[in-house]
């Protein structure tokens, strides 16, 4: 069978690259690292790929503030391939600094184009955090979630993943549109407060995606529970056959496939 | 043009950087601040329109979702704030590397806005309150900036001096016509750290060849016969005595002692010659055989006088330093996990007893653990294990432990630089930073050192690493280069001196990339800027190399060749400023004999009775900083990242408990695994060094084989922070701990691959030097087959069974429990390794075989603490009688209820089985040291019976979890 190509887009301190490269290559895709200097310069071109992946890490340090200047960079120079891609139907994917980049460039959740309209800003307790977090999926548009209907777990590890909309209506508005993807949760899927929500995001808000369900970002590393030794507990006491962060990689790459 | 730019917070919003300070505002005792607001400054110069300056603000400075900014064209902005509280503005040095610059300039750019020539930052707290001018003075020297690398911003002051051209004069020093007392004057005023022997050494040298050395020359000379560089403490000659008693366990006898390095941890290494050990002793990091086509290499480095002086720096430089340790092994590896120890001083110790010139404990560390975070998780590395101790001893030098492991293929381990290859360096430019810091690190601290070595702080950029680990590992697997090494101590000096060391070198020191113009030809040479790797080259490789790192955005430069000569020859502008021979900078070092004696420290046994209710003390035990949760640091680190992590540092049904080890899959199409373990215990080391280094090795090796990993497969590193090596009663210990570390490890069957020495921890104060209590980092790494037979420490079920595993004796000295009652006591843990041996060898065939649900180490607290730690974190109740425990006394007043519960003797552990596995259990054990003294319920209680069968503890797990959870709870 065909695999869907995925470019996992890398710059200088993006660091959750090749991980995120072995969960699609899981999943059934054929993943690419590419360099965005290589991409600005044409050495590869967004055309060529299926799935665009922005993974977790530090780019250019998180200076300014996190996923900033990426931002800014897919906003200025890479605008046009970035549409195309897009326009054509095509998937998108943002992993932690990932899903801060596709916020912060204004592609999530994406309702104006290339505008910001909502933020990840510094966690509550004001420092980073690493833990394990359980995590609703609530009925949404979103093709990276769908079908999944039961709470997962993933770890967070983030100092700025506080989800903030730019105001109660355009709160509202992600939530009417099902564009609430993911969500904190306990682990029996009541309303979570910190640590459960670990960063006092509002409306509980994990991850997000735009109205045609095809860019997707969550704080949460789905690619750091694709293989049951992962999990903290591993693989004992636990019913699920399938580690909860493979789900989301599956999704898309089925959904992929439609486009070969 | 320059324009002023001020990002902060909307009104209303939540300022987490600000709530942060006024917390740690409220730690210093001082009240009354109702409100810190913080905000970003940016100045921008060049040629920039105000659209587009506003473009600037809009666009990428300031978040259009959370914050405002305040856009001004000139340094300073009116009006200035309302009355009533205090502005301070924090900018760096100049000089100090600020990595944010380049990420501004990098977005201004791709806004398509050009013309901006220079961007700087600075930091600027709003305090609100009822707080006096000197409180808000403290304020910002306790908490807002540190001055050797920052400094307060004033209103009119210039903010930053423009860059000196340097004028070139080839400066020399006399040298052969001095006396005694003048070259004793040369080594201090230079900051040299030689001793008088050396010195005449250097003049003998200087006077055969005819002339005075150059300031270069000198330089050179002193990083590379510097403690940090030629650890002359652990090779050269020790006239060693000892006085103890004839039946005393562990004597080693006076004698002379030719290496100590050599004659105690590469002595096991070498009797032991494990086929598995690949590269030992002799490169950045010590490589075993990991699976089929990878090997693993391991190294732990300390950075303990930068981290005492400036906290976060001092531990960001510690991390970047040992990663690059990691690059510089072989050809290359590529991290997979770090670890970090640390040692402070109490984080609750009164500010009016604090010396002069020293930051306060928690300040300290604070700054180390945020360093760490910094540079660890921006490099993508998770930081898996560690530890941290306090002890007033600590609180002048605090220690800092950092450790890195890679992956390297097989065939990259080994590197020659030939005759000829080109010297590339690559990464980050050369400032004015780091400079002396091997040599300043060879000396102890004074309350100057802040003033006089400041140039020995500095900050790292850890994304300036990361693309060298990016760039050089797809330069090492396309065959670019024939020999790499880390810029670290000693700078250009120490990497080129010692990559060249046979073959000889050039280096045109005017083609090193410069961070500003200004540097002298020996500052080039000398400087310790972080970030960069020096190559060895063939040059019809050259074009193609510095492509693939400019490709990414890192930046190399060729500087000169292997030559083939033997000679370090420097030039700069054309002009020889340094002409030495190899041999005589690596060899010509004179030999030097140190003292050392040992004799034992009297110390009492208790006479204290036995309390009836034992659920006091071991809250309090529990409650100790050492023993306490370390979760507030540990979350600060991501120990998921490239997806490897399998054994947690934090583990349990709540994702809380304390484990053992850590175990890492380093290759995620690989079902082996990484296990990395660390003992350490000061406090044993106050009784007899010998004995708290062969417990750290038992402490490192029983974590290693609570988690299943095979002690046939474990190497060691051996870290030693000590104090002032020229004075005999130091050494006496040292040379105890090292002799320790021979006896245990070659018992254990557990070779030595690297290590790493600091000394001269003592801080001067008062007329007075105060040493650190001697203390040995015993790191394990250890290979284990099949990641899926990983045991873990939490209780699993009620019902299960409950064994000790060992034999308990009264050895109370050193522990925690004797600490609690203000006593050392002489009975420290010993190791007994036929035993031990049997025991850990048993009980990796029972994890292999699956028939452990959970094993727990007996450390500090002895079994009552792991007790607790396995019940809490499972969740689960525990009923154990220490009338079941193995427990040997030599004295029958000494069988006391306190001593079985809290004796810290190695070689234990506590284990869990399940009924069906009793058999199986009990059969492997046969004949060794262990007894089945309780069970698992469901009742949520800690219940523990005395020898007369009377319980004498019974807690809520709940309150054990919560005494244990709450000190460091920040």
């Amino acid at each position: 069978m065909k695999k869907p190509r995925v470019c996992i887009l890398r710059t200088a301190g993006t660091n959750c690259d090749a991980e995120t490269a072995f969960a699609f290559g899981l999943a059934g895709a054929q993943a690419e690292l590419v360099h965005v200097n290589v991409l600005a310069a044409g050495g590869r071109k967004l055309d060529d790929y299926h799935i665009l992946a922005l993974p977790g890490g530090f780019s250019y340090g998180d200076d300014i503030a996190a996923g900033k200047v990426l931002a800014n960079e897919l906003r200025c120079k890479l605008r046009d391939s970035v549409e195309r891609f897009i326009s054509a139907g095509k998937l998108v994917i943002g992993i932690c600094n990932g899903f801060q980049i596709l916020v912060k460039s204004g592609l999530l959740p994406g309702n104006a184009q290339w505008k910001q309209e909502a933020s990840l800003v510094i966690n509550d307790s004001s420092k980073f955090e690493a833990r394990w977090v359980h995590l609703r999926i609530p009925e949404s548009v979103c093709v990276w979630t769908e079908g999944i209907g039961r709470v997962i777990y993933l770890p967070v590890a983030h100092g700025e993943g506080k989800f903030m909309a730019a105001d109660t209506a355009s709160l509202r508005c992600i939530l009417d549109k099902r564009q609430a993807a993911v969500t904190y949760c306990n682990e029996d899927g009541s309303a979570a407060v910190y640590p459960a929500n670990p960063n006092g995001s509002q409306a509980d808000i994990a991850g997000i995606c735009d109205a045609t369900g095809r860019i997707f970002g969550l704080m949460p590393h789905p690619e750091r529970n694709v293989q049951s030794s992962q999990h903290p507990l591993g693989g004992s006491g636990r019913k699920s056959s399938e580690p909860d962060g493979i789900l989301i990689f599956k999704n898309g790459v089925r959904y992929a496939r439609k486009l070969l | 043009m320059i324009y002023r730019i001020e990002v902060l917070d909307k009104p209303g919003l939540f300022d987490a950087v600000g709530e942060g300070i006024a917390r740690d505002i409220s730690d210093l005792g001082i009240s009354g601040v109702s409100e810190v607001r913080y905000t970003q400054v940016y100045l921008i110069e060049g040629e920039v329109t105000r659209a587009d300056a506003g473009r600037i603000c809009r666009e990428l400075l300031a978040d259009p979702i959370s914050q405002d900014y305040l856009l001004c064209d000139a340094a300073f902005c009116e009006p200035e704030q309302p009355a009533g509280g205090f502005s301070v503005e924090v900018a760096y040095n100049p000089g100090v590397m600020d990595p944010v610059e380049e990420s501004v300039k990098k977005g201004i750019l791709d806004l398509g806005i050009k013309g901006a020539a220079s961007v700087k930052t600075a930091r600027k707290y709003r305090i609100n309150g009822n707080i006096s001018a000197s409180q808000a003075d403290s304020i910002a020297e306790k908490l807002l900036y540190n001055k050797l690398i920052q400094h307060i911003v004033r209103r009119g002051a210039p903010s930053s001096h423009p860059p000196s051209e340097y004028n070139f004069h080839l400066s020399r020093v006399r040298i052969i016509g001095a006396s005694g007392a003048e070259l004793r004057r040369l080594s201090s005023q230079g900051q040299l750290f030689l001793n008088l022997d050396e010195m005449r050494t250097i003049k003998a040298y200087f006077s055969g060849i005819g002339r005075d050395p150059t300031d270069c020359e000198l330089e050179t000379i002193a990083q590379t016969w510097s403690e940090h560089c030629a650890h002359k403490t652990f090779r050269g000659r020790i006239k060693y005595s000892e006085s103890l008693p004839p039946s005393y366990k562990g004597r080693i006898g006076s004698r002379m002692i030719k290496g100590l390095l050599k004659s105690t941890i590469i002595k096991v290494t070498r009797e032991l010659r494990k086929p598995w050990c690949v590269s030992v002793f002799e490169d950045n990091s010590g490589i075993i055989k990991f699976e089929g086509r990878n090997n693993i290499c391991f190294k732990v480095e300390t950075h303990n006088h930068p981290s005492a002086l400036e906290p976060f720096g001092g531990a960001n430089t510690g991390i970047g330093g040992v990663i690059r340790d990691c690059l510089g092994t072989g050809l290359g590896a590529k991290p997979v996990f770090n670890t970090d120890v640390f040692c402070f001083g109490l984080p609750d110790y009164s500010f009016k007893d604090l010396p002069a010139g020293i930051l306060h404990p928690k300040r300290v560390m604070k700054g180390v653990v945020s360093g760490v975070r910094d540079y660890g998780n921006k490099m993508g590395i998770p930081t898996v294990n560690g530890a941290v101790l306090f002890d007033e001893g600590f609180t002048c030098n605090p220690l800092v432990y950092c450790g890195t492991a890679g992956i390297i293929p097989q065939d990259k381990c080994f590197k020659k630089a030939g005759k000829g290859d080109l010297i590339v360096v690559a990464g980050g430019r050369t400032g004015r930073d780091g400079i002396h810091g091997a040599t300043f690190s060879s000396g102890e601290l004074t309350e100057e050192s802040e003033t006089v070595s400041s140039g020995a702080v500095q900050i790292g950029n850890p994304i300036e690493e990361k693309k060298l680990v990016d760039t050089l590992m797809r330069a090492r697997d396309r065959g670019l280069y024939s020999s790499v090494t880390d810029c670290g101590a000693g700078g250009l000096s120490s990497a080129v001196g010692e990559m060249g060391a046979e073959l000889g070198a050039k280096v045109e020191l005017d083609k090193v990339p410069l961070k500003y113009s200004g540097l002298s030809y020996s500052e080039i040479w000398i400087s310790e800027s972080q970030e960069r790797m020096v190559l060895a080259v063939d040059g019809r490789k050259a074009d193609e190399l510095i492509a693939l790192f400019a490709a990414e955005n890192v930046e190399a430069a060729v500087i000169g060749e292997f030559t083939g000569r033997g000679r370090l020859e420097l030039f700069y502008r054309g002009n020889l400023v340094a002409d030495l021979d190899m041999k005589f900078m690596h060899d010509g070092r004179p030999d030097i004999e140190k003292k050392a004696v040992f004799k034992l420290p009297a110390h009492k046994e208790t006479g204290k009775p036995c309390p009836s209710d034992l659920g006091p003390a071991l809250k309090k035990i529990l409650s100790s900083y050492d023993v306490c949760s370390k979760e507030w640091i540990i979350r600060q680190y991501d120990h998921e990242v490239q997806g490897g992590s399998a054994g947690k540092p934090l583990t349990g049904v709540a994702c809380d408990g304390p484990a053992d080890a850590a175990v890492v899959r380093p290759l995620m199409s690989s079902r082996k695994a990484v296990i990395v373990s660390n003992g350490i215990n000061f406090r044993f080391g106050r009784i007899d060094p010998y004995w708290m280094a062969a417990s750290c090795i038992d402490e490192a090796l029983r974590q290693v084989v609570a988690c299943g990993g095979p002690v046939g497969r474990t190497a060691l590193l051996d870290n030693f922070c000590w104090g002032n090596p020229d004075k005999p009663d130091r050494l006496g210990g040292l040379v105890r701990a090292s002799y320790g570390c021979y006896y245990a490890a070659k018992a254990y069957g557990l070779p030595f691959i690297s290590g790493k020495d600091s000394l001269y921890n003592e801080y001067m104060y008062s007329g007075k030097s105060r040493a650190i209590p001697g203390t040995l980092l015993i790191s394990a790494v250890s290979v284990l087959d099949d990641v899926s037979k990983t045991v873990s420490m939490y209780a699993r079920e009620a019902g299960d069974l409950i064994y000790v595993v060992g034999l308990t004796r009264d050895e109370m000295g050193g522990s925690l429990y004797y600490e609690q009652s203000g006593l050392t006591g002489s009975s420290v843990p010993m190791i007994y390794p036929a035993q031990a041996m049997k025991i850990f060898s048993a009980l990796n065939r029972l994890a292999a075989a699956g028939a452990l649900r959970s094993v727990h180490d007996c450390s500090e607290g002895g079994l009552g603490v792991s007790a607790a730690e396995m019940a809490f974190s499972g969740g689960l109740g525990m009923e154990i009688s220490l009338a079941d425990a193995v427990y040997k006394c030599a004295d029958k007043k000494r069988r006391r209820n306190d001593f079985i519960l809290f004796s810290e003797s190695n070689s234990r552990f506590i284990v869990e089985i399940s009924p069906e596995k009793k058999r199986v259990f009990e059969r492997e054990l046969k004949g060794l040291s262990f007894s089945l003294i309780g069970t698992l319920e469901e009742h949520g209680q800690l219940i523990v019976r005395g020898l007369d069968g009377r319980v004498c503890l019974r807690e809520d797990i709940a309150g054990l979890k919560e005494a244990w959870q709450k000190p460091l709870r920040w």
